[in-house]
């Protein structure tokens, strides 16, 4: 895939503080245009801020997340705070999915979706709505577009969280636990969904719990522990042959947790 | 119980009730306007403006409403702020609502989920627009049943609008029990009267909130 419709992120010596606690360790990390890269690791181990660093809902103290060669949040390395418009203009290309899903309570599942083709793209109301409902269809929701989200099951408000970010046509996805929060049935639809878009060639980044799904989509599985990127590898390597004792011990408790 | 009384005083009852009700929408809807802007100041605005803020609430709060009335009627000449009997009660009511509508809002507020907003901020919306399409749809269907609430007690804090000789139900009242000796008939229909007002306002509220409540997730109206 081309760098057209894809971007690719260089993440170099990042660090992230709460306060005084060091939440991020010197953080070096490639991914690739058009490539899926799957964040794993134990909990508290910062792969959700390193995820939210990306497009900068975190700040970030040291070293520099880089959108197709542009410093996200700051004006340069080290440098002071972008704009807000300039963040802005920056993120209209970074879709976000979330584990709770996020919805907007008070909007039906197209209006979730065509909201910021409104507002931020500036699309006519019914032009929004057309590509909302065909965002929808896309992700199997094709009936549900007047539902509001208290009226849909966990595994279908992912798929509208899902179509709102995808229709803003985003050259990078992240995904934060996107199954984290739904009931073991409901997580095989939202994984097919999300797999679909991996073919299409959208760089990916995603967070996930789900050792087998990393296996199979991932063109590459980075492993954090305490902070530190302790390696980042294709899944094979990581999962069959793993370098390091603490992804080791890692997959163990995760293989005995699964064997129930 | 005299029935003839109400049918004589009737026009004058009718009148006070109006006059009850009028104060009563204009200070209800006025302290609602001016909570919301002190709620979204204290919400997004500095730290001074917000303790000045904090320092209003905490003294129209704490002071009653017999009192700030006075104040402002027959204080208010001496800075220059000289106004009717019906406006100065207008106004006391706002002024004293205002600091129990600010904190509905504020709680509001604070109960937004963060998570709504940062998918606007990940969606590439700019904070006023966040704040307009997200924040404060969510802010009012929450608000709903406390606003209900509070505008319910602030029916009966209308009574007091009859010591600066605002003609409102129970000033009509007094008029009516002075003239014929009638208190228990006046006492009964004044309770009655402020009884059907509140079950109007209630009955409202709860349709609103039942319009409102099909749009809310289950963890809001938990
Ligand atoms: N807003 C915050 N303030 C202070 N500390 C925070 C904050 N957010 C996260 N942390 C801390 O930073 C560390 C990394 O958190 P993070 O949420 O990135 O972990 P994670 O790997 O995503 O974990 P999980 O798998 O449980 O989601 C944790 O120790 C957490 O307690
Ligand atoms: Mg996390």
């Amino acid at each position: 895939m081309t760098s057209e419709n894809a971007s690719s992120v260089e993440i170099t010596a990042l660090g992230k503080y709460y306060n005084s606690f060091h939440a991020l360790k010197n953080i070096n990390l490639s991914i690739p245009a058009g490539k899926v890269t799957c964040l794993i690791g134990p909990s508290g181990s910062g792969k959700s801020t390193l995820l939210r660093c990306i497009n900068f809902l975190e700040e970030y103290q040291e070293g520099a997340v880089e959108i197709d060669g542009q410093v996200i949040g700051l004006e340069s390395v080290g440098g002071r705070k972008m704009s807000a418009r300039r963040l802005r203009e920056m993120r209209r290309s970074i879709g976000m999915v979330f584990q709770q899903f996020n919805l907007w309570p008070h909007m039906t599942a197209q209006q979730n979706v065509a909201e910021a083709l409104v507002q931020v793209q500036g699309l006519s109301k019914a032009e929004a709505a057309r590509k909302a409902a065909a965002a929808l269809q896309k992700v199997g929701l094709g009936d549900k577009t007047e539902s509001f989200p208290n009226r849909l099951s966990g595994g279908q408000q992912q798929r509208v969280a899902i179509a709102r970010a995808v229709a803003m046509e985003p050259k990078l996805m992240l995904f934060d636990e996107p199954t984290s929060a739904l009931d073991p049935e409901l997580v095989g639809e939202v994984l097919t969904v999300i797999k679909d878009l991996a073919s299409e060639g959208m760089t990916m980044v995603i967070v996930t719990h789900e050792m087998g799904f990393a296996a199979h989509v991932a063109d590459q599985v980075a492993f954090l522990e305490a902070g530190e990127l302790v390696s980042c590898a294709p899944p094979a390597e990581i999962f069959r042959n793993p370098s390091d004792a603490r992804i080791k011990a890692f997959l163990e408790t995760y293989h005995a947790r699964n064997q129930f | 119980m005299d029935i003839d009384l109400f049918v004589q005083y009737g026009p004058i009852l009718l009148c006070g009730l109006l006059n009850t009700v009028l104060c009563w929408i204009v200070g209800a809807a006025g302290g609602v306007a001016l909570g919301f802007v002190i709620a979204v100041a204290m919400y997004y605005g500095p730290r001074p403006l917000r303790y000045v803020l904090r320092g209003y609430i905490e003294v129209i709060r704490g002071t009653p409403f017999l009192i700030q009335l006075f104040i402002l009627y027959y204080g208010g000449p001496n800075i220059g702020l000289r106004l009717d009997p019906v406006p100065a009660g207008i106004l006391g009511l706002i002024i004293y609502g205002s600091p129990y509508y600010a904190e509905i809002f504020r709680a509001g507020l604070q109960a937004v989920p963060r998570g709504m907003i940062e998918a606007g901020r990940a969606m590439a919306m700019s904070e006023g627009t966040i704040l307009r399409r997200i924040t404060l749809p969510i802010l009012m269907v929450s608000s709903v049943p406390p606003l209900t609430n509070f505008s319910i007690i602030l029916t009966k804090e209308t009574a007091i609008l009859s010591i600066v000789t605002v003609p409102e139900l129970l000033y009509q009242v007094q008029t009516m029990s002075a003239e014929t000796f009638a208190y228990m008939e006046a006492m009964f229909a004044l309770a009655l009267f402020y009884w059907g007002f509140v079950e109007v306002i209630s009955w409202a509220g709860r349709k609103l909130e039942l319009k409102t409540n099909a749009f809310l997730s289950k963890e809001l109206s938990a």
